[in-house]
């Protein structure tokens, strides 16, 4: 864990001391904020905790596309830059290497869900709406973002290109989005299994502020088995 | 040290180095010579477990590199071709990061941050950003962050690439003051700068060996034939063919020419300058300067790497 920490440390400092994690996080909260006056606020008829909910909806789609451009450099720059092979010769695991990683990008985006709260603030002095609620959203929010940034950084340590690893995690959290229009034309029990792989289905709990297990484990899966592929790409580039 | 046996390694279908195989004794400087491309690099990263060999067996100290790369990644420090620095963070904070990641305690760090530091003349940059920092500096804090937790292997993969003379001198003054301490294994395509800091050399030619050996070794590998250079006044043509008549001179070329002033060169098998010095003097040819030139290590790197038709 020394390591872990040691590597993700770093990591957050490079994200605090460059400009693109604050443009991408600037870039998230204009749009966020944008789209929560423009579809969530207006409407008389809607109740607060609705409000909250359609904040949370899409604060979750700009996190699930935040996440991929925040970590499309986590692997893929060290390649490029060749520091690399600093952590390769270092008594280092290729999973701490991939774990340090996640976690820094995983707190700086916690940066951007801090950044948020001021809407949940505002509904809250001007409606009314439980701190479960809220709680249970951005608990859904924090399981998007580590499934986007665990993509992410699966794509990232497929390429050396930050622009090629954004693109191939893009596809991922497409495919991933988008499954629901496979299961339309799949015959059971297929649609199921397809349908279940859609990452805001399992979102629509957290939003109205429910936290169901089954919810959290796919995120949690989905969060594993990415790491575990960014882990194996990292062990098989020895060989190459 | 190292032992190394039978070592290959394929990028896809192509060979980087083939069936290596060589030795290396603690405390010894080993040059590593071969023109780009020849497998050099690859060699390092493997020896340094950045790469895993396709076939074959390195051991470090003991530890296989395949078995026990983890083991063997704390006993070495890894200077890559490219110094594999993190522009954002000061020269003192990226060296605490990496004593750090390769296991230095807290109560050891500032000690061995600053003593590599103090070896590398950086202690009064510690504080720059390492992307203010010119090449030569880079270079520097690339050899600091091989040798902060004072490992007992440095791999050093062209340290000297692209620094400017002062600065080549300076590194390689560097290099031979880590002789002794540690075990180092430096490369380089061009002789000149490593040749007066290494013990023995291994020539790498297309992913293979071809020479091996100190200089007097590698010398040895084109017999006793060398170069002797004179510079002479006079008949200069009269002198060449004087030269080519004397016993064990094989060839004479004139390098230069101005006026009756020229520049030739000779290849003579063994030692023979006083001899031919007094036969130019007794033909009244002046001769103004006598230089024994072949056995220079760039000679015989040429002549290994080209073919023995090569001139430098």
């Amino acid at each position: 864990m020394k390591n872990v920490w040691l590597i993700s440390r770093r990591e957050l400092a490079a994200y605090l001391r460059t400009m693109s994690g604050y443009i991408i996080i600037a870039v998230m909260l204009f749009i966020d904020g944008l789209l929560f006056n423009a579809f969530a606020v207006p409407g008389t008829a809607k109740k607060s905790s609705e409000i909250l909910g359609d904040f949370f909806t899409l604060t979750s789609g700009i996190t699930m596309v935040g996440s991929v451009f925040l970590s499309m450099r986590l692997i893929a720059e060290e390649r490029q830059t060749g520091t690399i092979a600093l952590l390769y010769s270092s008594p280092v695991h290729d999973l701490e290497i991939v774990l340090g990683k996640f976690f820094a990008s995983f707190l700086f985006l916690c940066v951007f869900f801090a950044s948020t709260l001021y809407m949940p603030a505002l509904i809250l002095a001007y409606g009314k709406v439980s701190f479960g609620h809220i709680f249970a959203g951005y608990f859904g929010l924090m399981l998007v973002g580590a499934t986007g940034l665990a993509i992410g950084t699966f794509g990232s340590a497929l390429s050396r290109s930050q622009v090629v690893a954004a693109v191939l995690s893009g596809v991922m959290v497409l495919a991933l989005t988008t499954a629901w229009l496979l299961g339309k034309v799949t015959d059971r029990p297929f649609t199921e299994i397809i349908n279940g792989l859609a990452w805001w289905g399992h979102f629509e709990a957290f939003r109205i502020g429910v936290i169901h297990l089954k919810h959290v484990s796919y995120f949690g899966l989905v969060t594993f088995i990415a790491l575990f592929a960014a882990t194996r790409v990292l062990e098989a580039r020895r060989w190459r | 040290m190292i032992q190394v046996e039978g070592l290959t390694k394929y990028y896809g279908e192509r060979a980087a180095i083939r069936d290596l195989s060589f030795t290396i004794e603690k405390g010894e400087v080993i040059g590593f010579l071969g023109l780009n491309g020849a497998g050099k690099s690859t060699t390092l990263k493997v020896l340094g477990c950045v790469l895993l060999p396709t076939s074959g067996r390195v051991t470090i100290d003991g530890y296989d590199v395949t078995k026990d790369p983890h083991e063997i990644r704390k006993l070495i420090g890894f200077l890559p071709d490219t110094p594999p620095l993190y522009d954002e963070m000061t020269i003192s904070g990226y060296l605490e990061f990496v004593a750090q990641l390769r296991g230095v305690t807290a109560a050891n760090l500032p000690a061995r941050v600053a003593d590599a530091m103090k070896k590398t003349s950086l202690t009064e940059r510690k504080d720059d950003v390492i992307s203010s920092l010119s090449h030569g500096f880079r270079q520097r804090v690339g050899l600091a962050q091989a040798l902060v937790h004072n490992p007992k292997l440095l791999i050093l993969d062209e340290p000297t690439g692209g620094l400017d003379p002062v600065q080549i001198v300076e590194m390689r003054e560097l290099i031979r003051q880590l002789k002794g301490e540690h075990t180092v294994l430096v490369s380089s395509h061009i002789l000149a700068e490593i040749s007066q800091i290494c013990d023995r050399y291994l020539v790498i030619q297309q992913g293979e060996i071809i020479a091996r050996g100190d200089e007097a070794q590698l010398a040895s590998h084109f017999g006793n034939a060398s170069a002797v250079e004179f510079e002479v006044q006079g008949n200069v043509q009269f002198a060449v063919d004087l030269l080519r008549n004397q016993e064990g001179v094989s060839e004479v070329t004139i390098s230069k020419l101005d006026g009756n002033v020229g520049s030739l060169r000779a290849t003579v098998a063994g030692e023979r300058r006083i001899e031919l010095v007094k036969a130019l003097v007794d033909a009244n040819i002046g001769v103004l300067r006598v230089d024994k030139a072949a056995a220079r290590l760039e000679n015989i790197f040429l002549k290994l790497t080209h073919g023995k038709d090569a001139t430098p």
